[in-house]
């Protein structure tokens, strides 16, 4: 479906605020990222048609959605583009069953997934007869999905589907989401603040700021920017350490202690055993906070994963710490927090080579605590 | 006339059956316009809209023997709109049921529009878009989501404006006077009775007449709404 691949251009004045955005995206997953009203939902509700920009031109493939210059503006129900609200939305006078069927029946067809296929995926089977009052809030949230789904759509918005749910049910729906970014070959626009869920499910990610693109590419790429970083998390970047997200590709499986050796590009971390074949890829994300440094290879100590490195600048965080920037290999960069005096008493400078010991690893996007490393 | 079994006297099975046809034709009359109006002053952006907020409220805050009269006025032989009707569509409204009909219609509509307004505000207008993006046009979005769930509001207007339609007197009969079997209606008729000398007791059996409608009025509304609720929410 090489079609299928969205181009959205918009600026829209409204109360006080301005968009303005011009992105594309092909098939797969673009995570949309920023702080609060930067204009993520927004853009969204003008690429579905629920608003009505003041200039835009948003085409998928070559299906005009708007184009104000032309005149052109397509009723939001011919667009067939399915979208995931933070709430789910279900019509409380019509059952499970018939708010999934709602979208099928006026598109004449279900879409690239069937509707068993999509009962089974999202695991809503048992729910079809009841009133949407009757669900929880996970439940409410896939059947929701579902229905989007079934709406045959082309494109897919995602405006932070996980947002109102609470921990456990985020993590309930996780795995379905990410089993649909497999199973679809559409784009999907998938809008979230939690830089776990983006790295966990995008293949690309566009940093959104005061109504502008801040930043746009690679996931692991852009989130690594020190100042994408401090974007999202707010201006007190003091209190949020820099996190790296690395590619990682399991290199073998250490069965007697229940390990699996991480191969992450000039260096290996020992996780707690993934059930993943060698070769497989995983993202990996490693927190300044959980990175040690030591002047000398250390002998004796219960932290294993130790990465030879050099340290390439030393910048302060607070008054206390400061974030010590590595590079390792060629390529990879990590950052640890320490403290002023560590860092004195160290003697740390740039280009002195260290080793950084890592105490535990994120497996990205795990939204439960990170596999302690060992 | 239907036989009533000799349950009640002739003219008052006439007064019933009469209440009960302009009261069922007013409301039948005024519930079209009566959802579009309360759709307008809920949803609708336009100039005007408070001057119709206030047209429509107009009958609850006039006397209805102005009401009354005014519609003798515009819907009379004489009146511009009677006239029009007369003439042209050869039907007459004054001094028959189907203008004590039209009275108690224009009588009902506040409360009716009331109701249903406040309905249509409860409406989630995000319910609606999300149809939308499902592939429905604003009419299927109407008519699948917006109307399912504004129906407990469309029918307790509906008796609301029935009851009142039942109760009318002020406005029908100034408009419609008082005619047996044409006009006159059971507050009508009851009125009539007590101008009869020794007419209590009469008087009394068209007060059983209309406590009986108007309870059952207002229990069917009761149970219309509470099932609509149930059938929506899944609760009472």
């Amino acid at each position: 479906m090489s079609e299928a691949h969205l181009s959205v251009g918009i600026a829209q004045h409204v109360e006080g605020f301005s968009l303005d955005v011009a992105f594309e995206a092909g098939p797969g997953v673009t995570g949309i990222i920023g702080p609060s009203g930067a204009g993520k939902s927004m853009t969204l509700s003008a690429i579905a048609g629920l608003t009505r920009p003041e200039r835009a031109r948003i085409a998928l493939g070559d299906e005009v959605f708007v184009d104000t210059a032309r005149g052109i503006f397509m009723p939001p129900e011919q667009r067939r583009v399915g979208y995931v609200f933070q709430e789910a939305r279900l019509f409380p006078h019509l059952s499970v069953a018939e708010n999934l069927d709602y979208g099928a029946k006026r598109r004449g067809s279900a879409g690239a997934m069937t509707r068993a296929e999509v009962i089974d995926l999202l695991g809503i089977g048992a729910l079809l007869d009841r009133r949407p009052h009757r669900l929880s809030g996970g439940e409410a949230q896939r059947v929701a999905i579902g229905r989007a789904l079934l709406s045959a759509p082309r494109l897919l918005l995602m405006d932070e589907p996980l947002s109102s749910l609470d921990i456990r049910r985020r993590r309930e729906i996780m795995p379905f989401l990410e089993a649909l970014h497999r199973q679809l070959d559409l784009p999907i626009l998938f809008i979230s603040h939690n830089i776990d869920e983006i790295v966990r499910l995008a293949d690309r990610v566009l940093v959104l700021h005061g109504g502008r693109i801040a930043a746009s590419g690679e996931v692991a790429e852009v989130l690594n920017r020190l100042d994408v970083q401090s974007l999202i998390l707010g201006a007190d970047d003091n209190a949020a350490d820099p996190a790296t997200i690395l590619e990682a590709r399991v290199s073998r499986h250490d069965a007697a202690h229940y390990l699996t050796e991480l191969d992450i590009g000039g260096a290996s971390l020992a996780v707690p055993a993934l059930t993943l074949a060698p070769g497989a890829r995983v993202r990996l994300r490693l927190h300044a906070r959980d990175i040690a440094l030591a002047t000398e290879r250390p002998a004796a100590l219960s932290i294993q994963n130790v990465i030879e490195a050099k340290i390439v600048e030393i910048k302060t965080a607070g008054p206390s710490q400061v974030d010590v920037e590595l590079a390792v290999g060629a390529q990879l960069r990590l950052f640890a927090r320490i403290t002023n005096r560590a860092a004195e008493q160290l003697q740390l400078a740039s280009g002195r080579p260290v080793w950084a010991l890592v105490k535990s690893v994120a497996l990205a996007g795990d939204l439960s605590d990170g596999a302690r490393a060992t | 006339m239907t036989d009533w079994g000799g349950w009640l006297s002739p003219g008052e099975a006439q007064a019933l059956w009469l209440s009960l046809k302009t009261g069922v034709a007013g409301t039948a009359l005024s519930l079209p316009p009566g959802v579009a109006v309360a759709w307008a002053l809920a949803r609708g952006r336009f100039r005007g809209k408070f001057a119709l907020d206030g047209l429509v409220h107009m009958p609850l805050v006039l006397p209805p023997v102005v009401t009354g009269y005014l519609l003798l006025i515009l819907f009379g032989h004489k009146g511009p709109i009677g006239h029009f009707f007369e003439t042209w569509l050869g039907f007459t409204l004054a001094f028959n049921w189907k203008g004590a009909a039209l009275a108690s219609a224009v009588m009902g509509f506040p409360l009716l529009v009331r109701a249903i307004r406040l309905a249509f505000e409860t409406v989630d207008p995000r319910l609606e878009a999300a149809a939308r993006t499902l592939g429905a046009g604003r009419m299927d979005v109407f008519t699948s989501i917006t109307l399912p769930l504004v129906m407990p509001g469309i029918i307790a207007g509906t008796l609301l404006g029935f009851a009142r339609a039942l109760g009318e007197f002020g406005a029908t009969i100034t408009f419609v006077a008082n005619i047996p079997g044409e006009t006159q209606t059971l507050p009508i008729a009851l009125y009539s009775a007590l101008q009869v000398p020794d007419g209590e007791i009469n008087a009394l059996r068209f007060v059983g007449l209309s406590i009986l409608l108007a309870v059952g009025a207002l229990a069917a509304s009761e149970y219309f709404a509470r099932a609509q609720q149930r059938r929506i929410r899944g609760t009472t």
